[in-house]
């Protein structure tokens, strides 16, 4: 689940930069599967790059086109295999920090150090309810909107901190 | 008229659709939303709440009075999973403060005589009447996969917040049953009468993993979309009539 979390955030962040930071695609081809210059793009786990060698296929999205723009620094290949601690990046209501593990050049596994606290004591769980809930994937698009909801300030430090540890690795 | 600050460390935007909107109006919310964050931020030492921590006898003001209140209320209807005591004992009420702030920024609006606006802190809203082309507000979901939007909500007159952490699963179990712990999600965006009760819900139901959104779909008013990290969303039984067309 760990290795999973990471490769979406890795895909994610490769689509992202796709589409909106018209970001090389050949310099990242782990982005290439779903860089379509369409307004939907479907964000698959069986799509899931992974940052090990080779970076074989180059892009087959022809009409992305190429700039000088870095890919993410989580595609850009192997990794010395270690554990890698990164930095603490302040959210709002507490400290995110991970610790990224590097195995065979690969991101292994991802630990919170630290997170912010959200003050557990008990579980309820409602079981009739569940079959009243529907599932879908998600769809990433470029709808203008007036204004976006979002827990905006943790994402934002996981990945400050998990790129300050992969840039140790 | 738009307008975007810093504030509470959180980017605070507004826009006041109105044609009679003044800059006056955007100084009122912002001078409003800086004296909430004075007055309850757990990181200044000048702050009602950093007082109360270093002070037992302190006797609460009249907003930290209301401020309680909500946050029991919270306690009582949530069973638990929202407690304004962290593990070290020290009182942060922020989780109910923002939604509080803003939909006292959005009263303050009407009461000044505005219909349609929105006011957005750190991606918690309350949205009321239409946008400056006359249609409903709309509001984006934020993929907590990387960059981007996941869906478009036309709220109306209600309230929508998100609450993602990246906290693990396994700080979240069941004390009845000792099941596996549930799986986290990675973000969980809600829709209600308004954006304190969005806020409310989306904090303490985010902590209950995917189990949060069968709480939240048991909870009348109440409609949710959760995003695991598998890349899928779950929402709840009436989460589609606020989805934009």
């Amino acid at each position: 689940m760990k290795k999973f979390l990471l490769s979406i955030v890795v895909i994610a962040g490769s689509v992202g930069y796709a589409l909106y930071s018209s970001s090389n695609a050949s310099a990242s081809p782990a982005a290439a599967p779903t860089a379509a210059p369409s307004q939907t793009t479907n964000i698959s786990i069986e799509n899931t790059p992974t940052t090990s060698a080779p970076p074989a296929q180059p892009a087959p999205s022809p009409t992305v086109t190429p700039s000088p723009a870095p890919a993410p620094a989580a595609s850009q290949g192997q990794y010395k295999d270690g554990t890698y601690t990164g930095s603490v990046a302040n959210a709002y209501y507490g400290n995110v920090q991970v610790e990224a593990v590097i195995s065979g050049g690969k991101i292994a596994d991802v630990k919170f150090l630290q997170y912010p606290n959200t003050h557990m004591t008990s579980v309820y769980i409602n079981s009739q309810a569940m079959p009243m809930l529907t599932e879908e994937a998600l769809q990433v698009q470029s709808a203008n909107v007036n204004t976006i909801s979002g827990a905006s300030e943790t994402s934002r430090a996981f990945r400050e901190s998990l790129a300050n540890a992969l840039a140790k690795a | 008229m738009r307008d975007t600050r810093l504030i509470m460390g959180m980017p605070v935007v507004f826009e006041v659709a109105d044609a009679e909107a003044t800059a006056d109006d955007l100084e009122a919310v912002f001078a409003y939303l800086v004296s909430v964050d004075e007055q309850f931020s757990p990181y200044k030492d000048t702050s009602e709440v950093a007082t109360m921590n270093r002070d037992g006898a302190h006797e609460p003001s009249k907003e930290m009075r209301e401020v309680l209140a909500i946050a029991a209320r919270t306690k009582e209807e949530t069973r638990g999973f929202f407690d304004t005591t962290k593990p070290d004992g020290t009182f942060d009420p922020s989780g109910v403060v923002k939604g509080w702030a803003i939909l006292n920024a959005a009263n303050l609006l009407k009461e000044r005589g505005r219909k349609n606006f929105f006011v957005d802190v750190g991606g918690d809203i309350q949205c009321a009447g239409v946008n400056a082309e006359g249609k409903p507000w709309t509001v984006g979901v934020r993929n907590p996969l990387g960059e981007g939007i996941v869906k478009v909500l036309a709220p109306g007159e209600h309230g929508v917040a998100t609450s993602g952490t990246y906290v693990r699963g396994a700080h979240i179990y069941d004390p009845h049953t000792r099941a596996a712990p549930p799986r986290a999600l990675l973000s969980l965006t809600v829709v209600a009468k308004d954006v304190l009760e969005a806020d409310r819900y989306a904090t303490a139901a985010f902590a209950m993993g995917a189990d949060g959104l069968a709480f939240l779909q048991s909870v009348p008013g109440v409609e949710a979309y959760g995003i695991s990290p598998a890349g899928t969303a779950t929402m709840t039984s009436g989460f589609s009539a606020f989805v934009a067309p």
